[in-house]
């Protein structure tokens, strides 16, 4: 008998050291004589016992995790590769530890079980049946679909999927040709969910691209992903390949006469590029610089031509309701807040990773029920959801529910659902210079209030620090933000604030000291 | 590790990659790309023959070029060693990390060291951000470094690496 081992393969998984582990596996099953095949699933994203080792059994797969280079020898003397032994990293049955058994993966169902290339493991797996059910339905039906959904973009609009389509779907395309574009610039740091569908799931996010086309009558797909995610395109492409071979792409997708054809372009390491109006610059060949809306890109987008753009967590969901129903996702959630969000534990965290959960726990459950408080040991001091842009909460908000208008009310935003948690030892006065400095490095520099505003920020947050006119420099700094928000062209001024803002109102104390060491604030 | 083979500037080499990219849709970008994976950066050479052929100005390809940070107008050291400057990376110790490369290696980002072995470089974000602080070294990341392992890191790249397994 053949005994399968499985090691992940994504690029946190390889950063802690799963490729040698790999090797070594395969080495020490040689020596031992075994009849052992190591396969490179994806992760199950639970980072904080990666590397995962899994074997199958009969009772389905035993896990042991983490697992370094000097845990293998130990292990082949324990003989792992039966499941149920005796050993330190044993961590018994997968599918049974808690952190993963709470979950509600809808969108990342096949996440650590597959292979990411294997076609035969994404259909064994419902892969492609959302799309052989789209396929008998008209674009007004998927379209309606979507919208009972209650689908929501993960950019900081939350924007919703089906009216989005509904647009693109109602207007008329002077050239006959519309897009789908799928932005994959996942830059907000506390983020990785879209890394993972690309990584580890590419023929998801290929198969939801499709069912748009047929959603809006569009024949050609654009994936836009950042070059800092290089497996990510590697995958992409070695799946969109395969995907062409066996007539999921193409003309003539599953013998329908529907045609649609799918690129994948890298950016260049742009933050701005994930603004959906400088991502369009951008796959024209030009600077990224974001265009005052409107027109929307849903009606003049790519090459001037109807657009649906979608982050890459919207168009993975696309599959499960075309799959599973509508109903299925909206069922739950919590109030408009429909389905699942794949929330990212992330930052200072003891149990770092992947949490797919339906909207509606609070934060702390979140933040302590998976998370397990800090990695430090320290208390929690400050957390930030939502990227770069998003408010810095403070313990006060933490019972906050996960949903987008719960998080609105408290000026907070959800956006792709990254947490970043930060210890006692954070200097709130440094990470809001740092909100102004990133935005000084990102803007695209068309409008004033960003290019300038944030330039203007840090040397004011610089006054403060030093201890400069403390009340006279926060009251000015107030109303820099204020102008920031308000006359911004697009969220990168105008959400850049939020984390001043929230710093400013929650952990004032940090500012209001005097004598500040500036020795890491020097220039980029 | 696989080290990128680049070659020397070559105009005829630059050509042939315009040639392939140029009737793209949008073909700046993945030709540019398509320059700078080649010969590690994008000559000033290179953009006059890309003006030419995409039928834009030196000045529009200049802006296009400056405007990201991925893109190179001058030759990097060996190794580009990136470091995660991004909040998640911040919680957990990479503004220490930061003071300690550029003191480490004698170098301010954007910068190489004198032997021209490693050039050092911010990076926002590698999606590595529940166990950093993160690194990358070409396509490689690297989770949860410190000091030390920084120090390990800067060592192997330091002396061509025999794979014992």
């Amino acid at each position: 008998m053949t005994y399968c081992i499985h090691v992940p393969s994504d690029t946190t998984a390889k950063a802690l050291g799963a490729d040698r582990v790999a090797r070594l596996v395969e080495f020490f099953a040689e020596e031992h004589k075994l009849d052992m095949k190591v396969s490179r699933n994806s992760t199950r994203g639970l980072y904080w016992i990666e590397p995962l080792v899994e074997v199958d059994t009969e009772e389905g797969r035993y896990g042991f995790g983490p697992v370094k280079e000097g845990d293998i020898e130990s292990l082949f003397t324990a003989e792992f590769w039966k499941g149920n032994v005796d050993h330190p990293l044993a961590l018994g049955l997968v599918e049974e530890i808690p952190y993963l058994k709470r979950q509600e993966r809808f969108t990342f169902s096949r996440l650590g079980i597959t292979d990411p290339l294997s076609l035969e493991d994404y259909k064994a797996n419902d892969g492609f049946k959302g799309l052989e059910n789209a396929i008998r339905l008209s674009s007004q039906q998927i379209v309606d679909a979507v919208k009972e959904s209650g689908l929501r973009g993960r950019g900081g609009a939350a924007f919703p999927t089906g009216i989005k389509w509904q647009t693109v779907l109602n207007v008329e395309s002077p050239k006959n040709q519309k897009y789908i574009v799928c932005n994959a610039d996942e830059g907000d740091s506390g983020t990785f969910a879209d890394r993972l569908v690309m990584e580890c799931d590419p023929f998801m996010l290929i198969e939801g691209m499709v069912i748009a086309g047929l959603a809006v009558g569009a024949t050609q797909g654009y994936i836009y992903c950042r070059s800092e995610y290089p497996l990510s395109i590697e995958n992409l492409n070695q799946a969109i390949k395969t995907a062409y071979e066996n007539s999921f792409l193409g003309a003539n997708i599953l013998g329908s006469n529907n045609h649609f054809d799918l690129e994948v372009r890298m950016g260049a390491g742009a933050y701005i590029c994930g603004e959906e109006t400088s991502l369009l610059e951008s796959l024209e060949g030009k600077r990224g610089l974001v265009r005052a809306k409107p027109p929307l890109p849903a009606i003049v987008g790519l090459f001037g031509q109807p657009t649906v753009v979608n982050n890459v967590l919207s168009l993975a969901a696309i599959p499960f309701i075309m799959d599973k129903g509508a109903k299925a996702y909206a069922d739950v959630g919590v109030g408009r807040s429909r389905g699942t969000l794949p929330f990212q534990l992330t930052g200072n965290v003891k149990f770092g990773g992947l949490v797919e959960l339906a909207f509606g726990p609070t934060l702390n459950e979140l933040m302590y029920d998976f998370g397990g408080g800090t990695r430090s040991g320290r208390p929690l001091r400050a957390v930030q959801v939502g990227g770069p842009l998003g408010a810095y909460l403070h313990e006060s908000q933490w019972d906050t529910s996960l949903g987008y208008e719960e998080f609105a009310q408290k000026e907070a935003v959800l956006g792709h659902g990254g947490v970043v948690m930060f210890d006692n030892t954070v200097d709130m006065s440094e990470q809001a210079r740092f909100s102004m400095e990133f935005c000084v490095a990102e803007s695209c520099g068309k409008c004033t209030p960003c290019r300038i505003g944030s330039t203007r920020g840090v040397e004011v947050i610089d006054r403060i620090r030093s201890g400069e006119n403390v009340d006279g420099n926060l009251n000015l700094l107030a109303d820099l933000c204020e102008t920031m928000v308000d006359g911004s062209l697009c969220a990168m001024g105008g959400m850049t604030p939020f984390p001043v803002q929230s710093a400013m109102k929650y952990f004032r104390e940090d500012f209001v000291k005097s004598t500040v060491s500036t020795a890491n604030t020097e220039e980029l | 590790m696989t080290t990128p083979r680049f070659v020397t500037w070559e105009p005829s080499i630059a050509q042939t990659i315009i040639d392939e990219f140029k009737a793209k849709p949008g073909a700046l970008l993945p030709l540019l790309h398509a320059i700078q994976d080649r010969f590690s950066y994008i000559p000033e050479d290179a953009v006059a023959l890309i003006a030419g052929a995409l039928k834009l100005s030196r000045a529009e390809v200049h802006g296009v070029i400056s405007f990201y940070h991925h893109f190179r107008t001058k030759q990097p050291g060996r190794h580009i060693v990136e470091i995660c400057r991004a909040e998640a990376c911040q919680s957990v110790g990479a503004r220490g990390l930061e003071a300690y490369a550029k003191s480490a290696l004698g170098v301010q980002y954007h910068q190489t060291t004198a032997d021209n072995n490693i050039t050092l470089e911010p990076v926002y974000c590698l999606g590595n951000c529940s166990c950093g602080p993160s690194v990358r070294v070409g396509n490689e990341v690297y989770a949860e470094v410190d000091s030390r392992r920084f120090d390990e890191l800067v060592n192997s790249l330091k002396t061509e690496r025999v794979e014992i397994l």
